[in-house]
């Protein structure tokens, strides 16, 4: 019994680790949605692509992978912000059906493009870090990496946002967009922005994914839905509330798939929400407007 | 200071102002007065560069800016003050005056323009970390007044600041405009609560139908017959 208790805290603290992870990919996501209004629906298709960029640096060009890695949040930045401009831009205005079928589109041309370049075959950056004991508890170093950047990012994010004039500006652009040129503040530019750090935030995200998994097209697939129902659940748009739902799912998954199995927590994090939603649908912790 | 010569505007097809002439001296403060859907509003937002001017020029200080983008406009040293106070709600008081320093100028000077404002409005200081939506309807007219102090205007543009709000409060914002006014502003205010505004200012344009139809010293129109009999009921 004593034995059993020792996984079920790995499970928890696993959770914990996996929660912060999760918490980074909502935040990029919300972050975008909360600004702008539009959800980008290929969020974790620029991941991929920043996890493909990191591994064909690193493992493929030899390049350093510090260097790699900041290679890969740089394009991932800059796609984030071309995104914006040709592809967001355009049907700001248009219904959101419509900008949802847009950033669709993405997504597919993404993993077509990744299958045509790199075919379909699993890729890893061939960086295998250990694990690490703590007592009889077994943590592996790339989970905790992720934790702690990601809770890094999370905590300069919010304090950007907080502290600077321009974060403060985008706070501002989400709740009375009209007058900000009566601020002295171009929207426009706000929105670029607001789109280069949601970018740059995947490329982060992709950083601590390659350390802990294989990279394929249709990685996406397996953060994108799941992001996308985190922030639903947070409340869309709102930041805090995505970082605590981070947490929340992510024990789901992590403790329901060690009582039950692996994929049972999936079954189990998606039968919550599902519950959720009709229990509040404007997600646990809505904005009140 | 600030002139506007043969101006016309509108949206799409609507004309709202036909060749719509003023002009605001430094250190003068000037009402547009008019009843609603006169529009004074649109006169404002066209001065802001919200919207086109579709003929006509706007000059600050010997500087013709039609074709300027909205957002520089503030640098030309005009801040307005929108219809309705227009805060961000779920902004504390604080990073409200915060946004009304954006631009590089204004940032320089940010902590001295802040203790400024919060000396004009020690209520303002109190409430810094409270959400601006929280506020009441007069505490918000001092945080957006506030706001647009915050860059360090040359002309300050106000619109119906005495709109929504109750007639305890209306009389102190009138106060406030007062003291605006002692502090060196020049200001331009558009107001429908005729009554109280031409006691606050040196000289009002009359706006009906979007034509200006009367203009001269404060109080020459308020004594004048057809302001009195067509806005005052007397």
């Amino acid at each position: 019994m004593e034995f059993f208790d020792i996984f079920l805290l790995e499970a928890v603290i696993n959770g914990l680790l996996l929660g912060g992870l999760l918490a980074l990919l909502a935040l990029g996501l919300n972050l975008v949605f909360g600004v702008i209004d539009v959800v980008w629906i290929c969020y974790a298709e620029l991941i991929m692509v920043g996890m493909y960029t990191i591994w064909w640096l690193h493992a493929e060009q030899g390049v350093p992978l510090w260097l790699a890695f900041a290679c890969g949040i740089a394009l991932a930045a800059v796609l984030g912000a071309l995104l914006h401009q040709f592809i967001v831009r355009p049907v700001l205005a248009a219904e959101p059906i419509n900008q949802l079928l847009v950033t669709g589109g993405v997504l597919f041309f993404l993993q077509a493009a990744a299958t045509v370049l790199f075919g379909v075959e699993f890729r890893n950056i061939g960086v295998r870090l250990p694990g690490v004991s703590i007592g009889e508890v077994n943590l592996s170093v790339a989970r905790l990496i992720a934790f702690g950047v990601a809770l890094a990012a999370i905590v300069s994010t919010y304090l950007f946002l907080t502290r600077t004039y321009i974060g403060t500006a985008i706070r501002a652009i989400s709740q009375d967009r009209a007058i900000m040129p009566l601020m002295g503040v171009d929207s426009s530019r706000i929105y670029l922005l607001t789109s280069a750090l949601g970018g740059a935030l995947a490329g982060l995200a992709a950083c601590l994914l390659v350390l802990q998994y294989d990279i394929h097209p249709a990685i996406g697939l397996s953060f994108g839905p799941i992001t996308f129902l985190i922030c639903v659940l947070g409340g869309l748009g709102n930041l805090i509330g995505g970082f605590l739902a981070a947490f929340v799912f992510a024990q789901f998954i992590s403790v329901g798939g060690f009582v039950f199995h692996l994929e049972w927590g999936y079954v189990l994090a998606f039968m919550f929400f599902i519950v959720m939603m009709f229990w509040k649908p404007q997600g646990l912790f809505a904005r009140r407007r | 200071m600030l002139a506007v010569n043969g101006l016309n505007a509108g949206y799409g097809s609507f004309q709202a102002l036909f060749d719509v002439s003023l002009s605001v001296g430094a250190g003068e403060s000037i009402a547009v007065i008019g009843p609603n859907g006169a529009g004074k509003t649109t006169l404002l937002r066209a001065i802001s560069r919200l919207i086109d001017a579709s003929s006509g020029e706007l000059t600050m200080e010997g500087r013709r800016y039609n074709e300027l983008p909205a957002h520089q406009v503030v640098s030309l040293g005009i801040a307005q003050v929108p219809e309705g106070r227009r805060l961000f709600p779920r902004l504390s008081v604080e990073d409200n005056l915060k946004m009304g320093a954006f631009t590089p100028a204004a940032r320089a000077g940010y902590r001295e323009r802040l203790d400024f404002v919060y000396s004009l409005f020690p209520k303002m200081k109190q409430r810094r970390m409270q959400l601006a939506g929280t506020m009441s309807g007069g505490e918000q007219q001092m945080c957006a007044i506030g706001r647009a102090l915050m860059s360090r205007p040359k002309l300050l543009l106000l619109d119906e600041p005495s709109a929504g709000l109750a007639p305890v409060i209306v009389q102190s914002i009138f106060e406030l405009m007062q003291r605006i006014r002692a502090e060196g502003y020049t200001v331009l205010i558009v107001e429908q609560n005729i009554r109280q505004v031409l006691q606050v200012v040196d000289r009002a344009y009359l706006l009906e139908t979007g034509r200006i139809r009367m203009s001269g010293a404060a109080d020459e129109l308020l004594a004048s017959d057809e302001i009195r009999k067509a806005y005052l009921g007397l």
